[in-house]
């Protein structure tokens, strides 16, 4: 069931209904059912897999937690005998015991994940290797809905059981809704268990501003999605189903084209999914923060996707540069007299293994490795170049608060970001290295002004209800960027105000949203990650 | 403390550190000084911050940071 | 206070459906310029309905009776509730519609689209079923109608259907907003203009010549239809050279109607004796009669319709009389409009 579907529109609303009218008690049961009835909806095949990572991941905190409980009573019983060596070699030994049922799940978990989405790539680079076509050997899986969203969720759970965080939940049912809840398991945010928690399994009394606030955000999202996502999609498919003819200014064209589409279909879609999870009384992290106001690639990685980079900076990152073995290897460098090597060794290699990781996690291809491994060494460079940036400021002192000079880094930052994703825009790294490459030699500019622009699926109205729809778009982000409430700056103004506003937006999603027959149904691009 | 510090000090050669207690919160420190911090730490201290322990009320500011290595030095 | 939160709430909604209702009149298709064929359905609902002979049908009818002849001629008051492609099963539902508003003496059904088959395309089923007045009929007739990609939705609000045409409004849309102009002739489509036929393909070879058993079933329910309210069916073949009309689909039609003892017709295999010339009756090469085409055989199925269903000549009485002088005004008013166009572009 597609988000900017009737059917979910339906399904949202009947489910709002209940869930005021059920006992609150239940109304967590009520979001239970309705996640599995959703997730029927993408295949009831599927189901098996969201099953089989819910129970062996409840299985495994269970234990978990039980090895954790009998180390307390044990700690409490033997108080008076126990030295303090003695409480540390045991839980040491409980730790460890814990560790061995943590990896066995992770492996679990993480290697369903691997098989149905990584199987086919692993295969045909294999098969290359030794001149084997891969396409015989492939096998033929889809992607369950949201398995790698609902995949991080639960291993992020684990992982915090193991360093203590809170305890594990021993309600299966209570459970499997944290793997499930249906507007999240589309396309995130990927919480956190001790976050989510008292949201999830609260009692919600119906609240009218919550839910007028919720509605209002997911008709914002329907028409970041419907309005201009869906419909410059077009133009996009034009421009990268050739590489070798939209060569140049259309290259850039198209870079910039998808560069708006990503983040108005991703962010469309979290606001729809925040928004609903909103009105029905239950708060979600954010997922973006004006990422396209981002003054550096650093900043923008903390204002875009900012539940998937939390948690690979949370699980992955710090894990693996705070190992002790790259500690101890940085610590002899360092005795050895490569100083600078030594401070270095251990932020490298973790930012590294992220970078890969996140490059993977976007797709199972190489031009998303390359994405991956390109925002890494970028991300490196610039704080080799920290002390580079110090010094200039330090001559400059006035620029700092120089507005030209921010919307020069914002503008730089934006077309870095852009030309990065072409990776993921253009169906293989050669392709998208073609383009590039094109935009540098190819000197065509006319294209932009001459018309050429019509041609490519789009029309001189699109053109026009794309441009007046970024210009609202971003006059929002920049009152959200000031720290304002767009929602409720409205929500002060007399009602006839409200409804002018909130039933214009309406009338925009209704009549300029590039839904049904006639478009394509564009499914969400972060769907089947 | 004054070790910490130093080590701090090094970091960000611009910040109060003795004073500012919202080093994560204000995204003074990010990632990248967070890992070159614990390395440090574990050079001078013999400690070992695990990834575990990094959450924001362990770093937003030098005493609780300090707070922490004491803890670690103690074993619990 | 309370009274004045009441009346503000009223005026918002009745804003809110006025504003949606102007919307959804403004983008909806007006078919008033060359595909007039949009409009037949929801015309008949002004008609007098009190019609001896009611022709149901795809193109093979609207475009190949002349009612306005059969009335000058026999004294029969018909009318063709034809659409473009109009399915079998869609045929049944605009009979069922019709019923609930008059009961005729005979019923017309053309068997073309039941061994045909055509798969049902949107926008014939919009054409078909826009036009048809809310009811039980048409909601069945909707759901039984659409294809993969549509949604029941969008035909109680067209508005969800249409809107993207807000870019590509033209002055009809304007000026049609809230009426359309007559297009038809008691659902004959009239047009004037020629084209003879020539090379009419043979029919290729089919792998299976036997009728669909859904289709059958259909037809079926539409007899029983007729039978349940006392109305005499009539099938007929219309006689157009395309598409091809099998010798095996003939024999089957022919065999039900003889086990029904139903009057079939096969006037495509009567077309010398009706008279019809291919080289000036029809517009199209062959596959639509044109007004000559379209009145020499009405005058010859007028005939066979009065003999064999003892229709009677109703030309005595008044306001039927009246009627149809009205309509003869505007028959003879479209023929000379098409025919001076004609003259001017030369064709």
């Amino acid at each position: 069931m597609s988000i900017t579907s009737y059917g979910f529109l339906l399904f949202a609303g009947v489910l709002l209904l209940l869930y005021y009218i059920v006992p609150r008690r239940f109304q967590w049961c009520l979001l239970l059912i309705a996640s599995y009835v959703f997730y029927a909806f993408s295949g009831v095949r599927y189901l098996g897999y969201i099953l089989a990572t819910t129970l062996c991941t409840y299985g495994a905190s269970r234990i978990m937690g039980r090895l954790k409980d009998r180390q307390e009573t044990f700690l409490k019983e033997n108080k008076a005998i126990l030295d303090r060596e003695d409480r540390k070699f045991y839980k040491a030994s409980v730790k460890k015991r814990q560790k061995r049922w943590l990896t066995a799940a992770l492996l679990f978990n993480f290697g369903i994940l691997a098989v149905i989405k990584y199987g086919n790539f692993v295969i045909g680079n294999v098969g290359a290797l030794f001149g084997v076509p891969g396409d015989d050997l492939f096998f033929r899986l889809v992607l369950p809905l949201g398995i790698s969203f609902y995949t991080f969720q639960t291993t992020g759970y684990l992982i915090d059981l193991y360093r203590g965080d809170y305890e594990p939940e021993k309600n299966f049912f209570r459970f499997s809704l944290f793997v499930s809840f249906f507007p999240q398991l589309i396309q995130g945010p990927i919480s956190r268990f001790g976050a989510l928690k008292d949201e999830l399994y609260g009692k919600h009394a119906f609240d009218r501003r919550q839910v007028a606030f919720g509605l209002q955000r997911m008709l914002y999202g329907f028409f970041k999605k419907m309005v201009i996502a869906d419909r410059i999609m077009t133009g996009l498919s034009t421009i990268s189903g050739d590489p070798t003819v939209y060569t140049g200014a259309y290259a850039f064209a198209g870079m910039i084209f998808y560069a708006i589409d990503l983040y108005m279909d991703f962010s469309g879609g979290i606001d729809i999914v925040i928004g609903f999870s909103q009105a029905l009384g239950i708060r979600l992290p954010e997922n973006f923060r004006q990422p396209y106001f981002a003054v550096s690639l650093k900043d923008y990685w903390h204002r875009w996707h900012i539940t998937l980079c939390d948690w690979f900076k949370d699980y992955v990152f710090y894990p693996i540069s705070t190992s002790p073995r790259l500690l101890g290897l940085s610590k002899k460098l360092k005795a050895a007299g490569h100083g600078g090597l030594a401070r270095r060794i251990t932020v490298y290699t973790g930012n590294l293994t992220v970078w890969t990781l996140t490059g993977v996690w976007h797709g199972a291809a190489w031009n998303f490795i390359i994405w991956g491994l390109l925002n890494g060494c970028f991300l490196l460079l610039s704080q080799e170049m920290e002390p580079l940036y110090r010094r200039f400021y330090a001559r400059f002192p006035a620029l700092k608060e120089n507005k030209p000079w921010k919307a020069f880094r914002i503008l730089r930052t934006f077309l870095f970001v852009s030309l990065l994703c072409m990776f993921d825009y253009y169906s293989g790294a050669a392709a998208a290295g073609q383009a590039m490459a094109s935009m540098v030699t190819q000197f065509n500019p006319a294209v932009l002004v001459d018309g050429s622009l019509l041609e490519i699926g789009l029309t001189a109205w699109d053109y026009g209800i794309l441009l007046l729809s970024l210009i609202l778009v971003f006059i929002v982000s920049l009152l959200k960027e000031r720290g304002l409430s767009v929602r409720e700056r409205i929500a002060a103004r007399p009602l006839p105000v409200r409804v002018l506003v909130w039933y214009g937006l309406f009338l925009i999603v209704l009549l300029f949203g590039a839904y049904g027959i006639g478009y394509d149904a564009s499914q969400f691009i972060y769907n089947q990650f | 403390m004054d070790t910490l510090l130093e080590i701090l000090n090094d970091l960000h050669p611009d910040v109060d550190f003795e004073t500012c207690d919202t080093l994560i919160d204000d995204e003074i420190l990010d990632s990248f000084d967070i890992v070159s911090l614990i390395a440090e730490i574990s050079n001078e201290f013999d400690v070992t911050i695990s990834a575990g322990d990094i959450i924001p009320d362990n770093f937003n500011s030098a005493q609780a940071l300090w707070a922490l290595i004491e803890r670690l030095e103690d074993g619990e | 206070m309370k009274m004045k939160k009441i009346l503000t709430v009223a005026a918002i909604a009745v804003f809110i459906a006025g504003t949606l209702y102007l919307l959804q009149c403004l983008v909806v298709p007006k078919y008033m310029g060359d595909v007039v064929e949009g409009n037949f359905m929801a015309e008949y609902y002004d008609s007098g309905k009190d019609h001896d002979v009611i022709f149901i049908g795809d193109c093979e009818v609207y475009e190949n009776f002349s009612p306005q002849v059969l009335w000058d001629q026999y004294g029969i008051n018909s009318y063709i509730r034809g659409s473009a492609q109009q399915l079998v099963s869609q045929s049944y539902y605009v009979l069922e519609d019709t019923l609930k508003y008059e009961k005729p003496d005979v019923v017309v059904f053309s068997v073309l689209a039941v061994p045909y088959n055509e798969p049902p395309k949107e926008s014939y089923n919009r054409m078909t079923l826009d036009g048809m007045r809310w009811s039980r009929t048409k909601i069945d007739a909707i759901l039984t109608s659409m294809t993969e990609d549509e949604q029941f939705l969008d035909y109680i609000f067209p508005l969800l259907r249409y809107h993207s045409r807000i870019t590509e409004l033209t002055a009809d849309d304007f000026t049609y907003l809230f009426h359309r102009d007559p297009v038809s002739h008691n659902g004959y489509y009239m047009r004037v203009d020629a084209r003879p036929a020539e090379n009419i393909p043979e029919g290729r070879p089919l792998p299976d010549y036997s009728i669909d058993a859904a289709q059958m079933d259909w037809l079926e329910k539409i007899r029983l239809l007729c039978e349940e309210n006392d109305v005499e069916l009539v099938l007929i073949k219309a006689p157009s050279l395309y598409p091809y009309w099998y010798d095996q689909w003939e024999e089957q039609i022919a065999d039900y109607a003889e086990k029904h003892h139903l009057l079939y017709i096969n006037l495509l295999a009567l077309r010398d004796e009706a008279g019809l010339d291919y080289q000036t009756d029809t517009y199209d090469g062959g596959l639509h009669l044109n007004l000559a085409g379209a009145e020499k055989l009405s005058r010859y199925f007028g005939a066979i319709l009065q003999e064999k269903c003892g229709l009677a000549d109703r030309r005595n009485e008044a306001p039927l009389s009246i009627f149809w002088e009205d309509q003869a005004a505007w028959y003879a008013k479209d023929r000379k409009m098409q025919e001076e166009e004609i003259a001017k572009e030369g064709r």
